[in-house]
């Protein structure tokens, strides 16, 4: 018998090259509970997705009880006594919940599945486990929190020796908390090893053993949580020095040039009751966990949402927004998150990427366009933004991802918006071509306009805005001044509604 | 910013006008759609008081939900029992409490059903012979070999998928079964020298060779992750060239192949006779083998296997449920289904050729989604399959008994096609 129950040591795992995991070790005690925290995108859901057999890592070893092992498929995992509750809640909403529990495993007479042995073993699991749900309804018909406790129980139905929390309380109520500790209590006096994953502070005090930090895919270390407080770990978790990796931002002191006020959506994953006002060239980041709804927010103020209710006012006059072409003639712009998907036009070439959103204006009096202005226009942008191309007819695929970021940005100061609602405009793109942008969107910034800018990254939050709002769990937890601010505090107010 | 164009004031006169005289017919029709709303909710309602009113036999008036103790403890009976009277006050408790809003959604989701009963109507009264036991088993015969091909793509659907290449599998199937059916004293017989063989034997030919090709269908579909529409489109134009191969290596040539055995039409077309009631044998065929696929779906590990996977792939998978092999069977299935469909169909016709089959994945697709299988994937029932297919047979066989137009038959049923499609997205689209 081994020491740990189960052992990753040098973990490396990348995607399309930028490493996600580096060298990362991680031991697991029989009967703990072992959380494993970092910020977003630090590396935990990849490490236990390369454990679970979905992603490939590039090298690294696993043991468990000392035996190595290597899983090609979730199926081989399950096998063999590991078992995962993923934060992402995979089940399938057209069938029950006892379909759900017992897939890939129904217990059968011949051919047949033995639907009545199947709800037995359902509501002795729920029993066991003090939940009570009707095994026979849909999955549907559950509220999340319910589907949350139906996938707790199911991990717990494997009787596996390692299971595998990736976030399971972000949707719970606290009575449901307490009963999920319950359970992981029990499973830890069996000898069963827990990692559980989790963003509130306060639980992974209560009820952890140990705890593993993880940062930008680098172990920071691990420690027992009785040697450790909150302060601690914010601090393992952030901790990295700000050097001069963002140009110096210019004071603002203009007028509220937009404002919103009570703002509700009607379809989840919703938006409840926020308000914020927007200055003329500032630049206000919106900071806030993967969930916090920060991309429903951008959508919903550029008309891409149903509201339920709220008003927004430009220039001190109440305006309307109920469709996207609406926000552009009011002047706003969207830049959005997956560029690959909603943002460029892969097969096309740079004049058509630039000039798309702005088309109409190049329509002589036959309808067919100006192709010289468009390629006036093109080569301004290009010069502008400072696209590194041989020429505008390049498609924007070749072009590396800032650079197609800018191409991007372009695009829609062309249309000339007084506001600019960005969504992670520097995701997946190098450090120069960051500093690139960030200095973009200064002149912007300079030359009258506002930016609103959402991001996952704490230190371009502190970098390069006047004033943060942070999202929580749909709610407006407060919005901080840049200058008075620490990551600590932001951390604290992204926890808030959680 | 200026998009708009410039407006002269003639055309700002006309706009007027056509903008009031369009409001006025607007409102009228929407005066008019309410009050037909309102007196279809007041129908609902009273039908709720009315069954109210019958429930005298049932002990628990209010009882909606039994335990799933009960569910363990009772016998199927006893079970099925407590069903129907929860069911009834159910029904009871949603009538009385029915809205103008339930009616709304009751009248968009149900559209394409009325249309259909309306024009079933329509028959009836211009041709009141249409009510007759004879067409009943016409519509019911001429059903049987589509609703054994909608079940099989019925699956793929479920899974997301389509099968453009059913027709041609089914096709390849009759010409299997035909050439090795044929009467020992045909003059052109496709295997001269063949001796007469057991039904059986080319039935499992043809089912073995169509459950072949489907299979490959189902290995590219999942191994390569090709859509479906396009492997199966490919696989529908390269069968027809193996098909017509083997069409004409036969001894007379390229010429459509009959002249069967038989005990072959008899298997098929015969009729069997129930104390002095002639019952064709297809519609037994047919409901047998709903049955089995009833079970298969609902009762086995593969069909549910099936539905979680069309429904939800990634939590398939981390479930730990083999979706290439869980395809790959739907696929096999499927071409096992075309094959005793091809069979059956060339007894049907009484010959078989290299056309044979031709568009048939077109009703057969149409059929199951009328019958609610949907695209989304996950969704869709055995009776789905059947009242979709029950439903076209009799639209295909009204039109026919009207003596319509069979150009307009074309553009009845594909308008009815693309509507079900659309009423079917409505109901499983998300809103932001």
């Amino acid at each position: 018998m081994s020491e740990y129950l189960l052992s990753i040591k040098n973990l490396t795992k990348s995607f399309s090259g930028i490493k996600v995991l580096n060298q990362v070790e991680f031991h697991l005690r029989r009967g703990s509970i072992h959380a494993l925290m970092g910020e977003n995108g630090a590396g935990k859901s990849t490490l236990m997705k390369c454990l679970f057999g979905i992603y490939k890592e590039d090298e690294g070893e696993f043991y468990l009880e000392g035996i190595p092992f290597n899983f090609n498929d979730p199926k081989h995992a399950l096998e063999n006594g590991i078992s995962m509750v993923h934060q992402e809640l995979n089940q399938v909403l057209q069938r029950s919940v006892a379909d759900n529990i017992w897939l890939g495993r129904y217990p059968k007479k011949g051919f047949i599945v033995d639907e009545k042995q199947m709800l037995k073993k359902t509501l002795d699991l729920f029993q066991s486990l003090d939940i009570a749900i009707d095994p026979r309804k849909f999955m549907s018909q559950l509220s999340v929190s319910q589907r949350q406790m139906v996938e707790i129980a199911k991990a717990v139905s494997y009787d596996a020796k390692v299971i595998v929390l990736d976030e399971p309380t972000s949707s719970l109520t606290e009575n449901e908390v307490n009963k999920l500790f319950k359970i992981m209590r029990t499973l830890q006096a069996k000898g069963v090893g827990i990692i559980y994953i989790s963003h509130k502070m306060e639980e992974i005090l209560e009820i952890t053993d140990e705890v593993t930090i993880l940062r930008d895919g680098q172990l920071i270390g691990t420690d027992f949580t009785k040697n450790l407080n909150m302060n601690k770990i914010i601090r393992m978790m952030v901790g990295r020095t700000l050097n001069q990796r963002f140009p110096d931002i210019p004071p603002c002191s203009g007028d509220t040039k937009f404002e919103v006020r009570h703002l509700s959506t009607e379809y989840s994953p919703k938006l409840f009751d926020v308000s914020f006002t927007l200055r003329k060239g500032e630049i206000l980041g919106i900071g806030g966990l993967v969930g916090a709804r920060r991309t429903e927010l951008v959508e919903a103020i550029f008309g891409a949402r149903t509201r339920s209710s709220g008003e927004f006012i430009l220039d001190g006059k109440p305006i309307t927004i109920k469709h996207p072409m609406q926000a552009i003639q009011r002047g706003l712009a969207l830049i959005t998150e997956e560029r690959r998907v909603t943002g460029i036009y892969p097969l096309s070439n740079i004049r058509f990427n630039t000039t798309i959103a702005h088309i109409q204006s190049y329509r002589n009096k036959l309808g067919l366009l100006k192709e010289l202005e468009m390629i006036r226009d093109t080569q301004d942008q290009i010069n502008k933004m400072r696209v590194k191309t041989p020429s505008q007819a390049e498609l924007i695929r070749s072009l590396s991802g800032g650079n197609q970021q800018k191409v991007i940005i372009g695009r829609w100061l062309l249309t000339n918006p007084d506001i600019l609602l960005m969504d992670e405009p520097t995701r997946g793109i190098d450090v120069g071509a960051k500093y690139e942008i960030y200095q973009l969107m200064i002149q912007l910034v300079e030359s009258g306009k506002s930016i609103i800018m959402v991001s996952s990254e704490m230190p371009e939050l502190l970098g390069v805005t006047h004033r943060i709002a942070v999202m929580s769990n749909g709610r407006l937890a407060g919005i901080v001044n840049t200058q008075e601010t620490t990551q600590e505090e932001i951390f604290t107010l992204s926890a808030r509604y959680l | 910013m200026n998009i708009q164009a410039k407006q002269t004031p003639i055309h700002r006169f006309f706009k007027v006008l056509y903008t009031y005289s369009l409001g006025l017919l607007l409102q009228g029709f929407k005066w008019l759609l309410k009050r037909f709303e309102i007196l279809i909710t007041k129908m609902f309602r009273g039908y709720g008081l009315f069954l109210r009113s019958t429930a005298f036999w049932t002990k628990d008036k209010t009882k909606t939900e039994h335990s799933v103790k009960d569910d363990l403890r009772l016998g199927w009976f006893a079970r099925a029992r407590l069903k129907f009277v929860e069911n009834y006050n159910r029904r009871v408790e949603k009538y009385l409490s029915w809205t103008e809003k339930d009616t709304e959604t009751f009248l968009v989701n149900n559209a394409i059903y009325f249309v259909i009963i309306a024009f079933i109507l329509y028959v009836i009264i211009s041709k009141p012979n249409f009510l007759s036991m004879a067409v009943f088993m016409n519509i019911l015969t001429q059903s049987s070999v589509r609703l054994i091909l909608a079940f099989g793509v019925g699956g793929i659907i479920i899974l997301q998928g389509t099968d453009l290449s059913l027709g041609r599998s089914v096709g390849f199937a009759a010409i299997i079964s035909a050439s090795m059916l044929q009467a020992m004293d045909y003059a052109a017989r496709f295997y001269p020298n063949l001796q007469e063989l057991p039904l059986i034997v080319p039935l499992l030919i043809a089912m073995a060779v169509s459950a072949f090709f489907s299979a490959i269908n189902g290995f590219v579909v999942s191994v390569f992750k090709i859509h479906p529409f396009l492997a199966t489109l490919g696989a529908s134009v390269a069968l027809y060239g193996i098909l017509s191969m083997y069409f004409a290596s036969g001894a007379p040539g390229p010429q459509p192949i009959g002249g069967f055995d038989s005990r072959y039409t008899e298997f098929v077309v015969g009729k069997l006779n129930i104390f002095g009631f002639e019952l064709p044998k297809l519609i037994i065929y047919a409901i047998l083998i709903t049955l089995l696929m009833w079970t298969i779906w609902n009762k086995t590990a593969f069909g549910k296997n099936m539905y979680a996977v069309g429904g939800n792939p990634e939590a398939a998978k981390v479930s730990g449920v083999n979706l290439v092999k869980t395809t790959i069977l739907v696929y096999v299935l499927a071409g096992l289904l075309y094959g005793l469909g091809g069979f059956l169909e060339a007894a049907r016709i009484g010959s078989a050729s290299n056309g044979t089959g031709i568009n048939y994945e077109l009703d057969a697709i149409a059929a199951c989604v009328v019958g609610g299988i949907s695209f989304s994937g996950g969704i869709g029932k055995i009776s789905g399959a059947v009242t979709g297919v029950l439903m076209f047979t009799i639209i295909s066989y009204g039109m026919i008994f009207l003596n319509m137009d069979v150009f307009w038959q074309y553009i009845i049923k594909g308008v009815i096609i693309v509507a079900a499609v659309a009423l079917d997205t409505r109901k499983y689209i998300v809103k932001r």
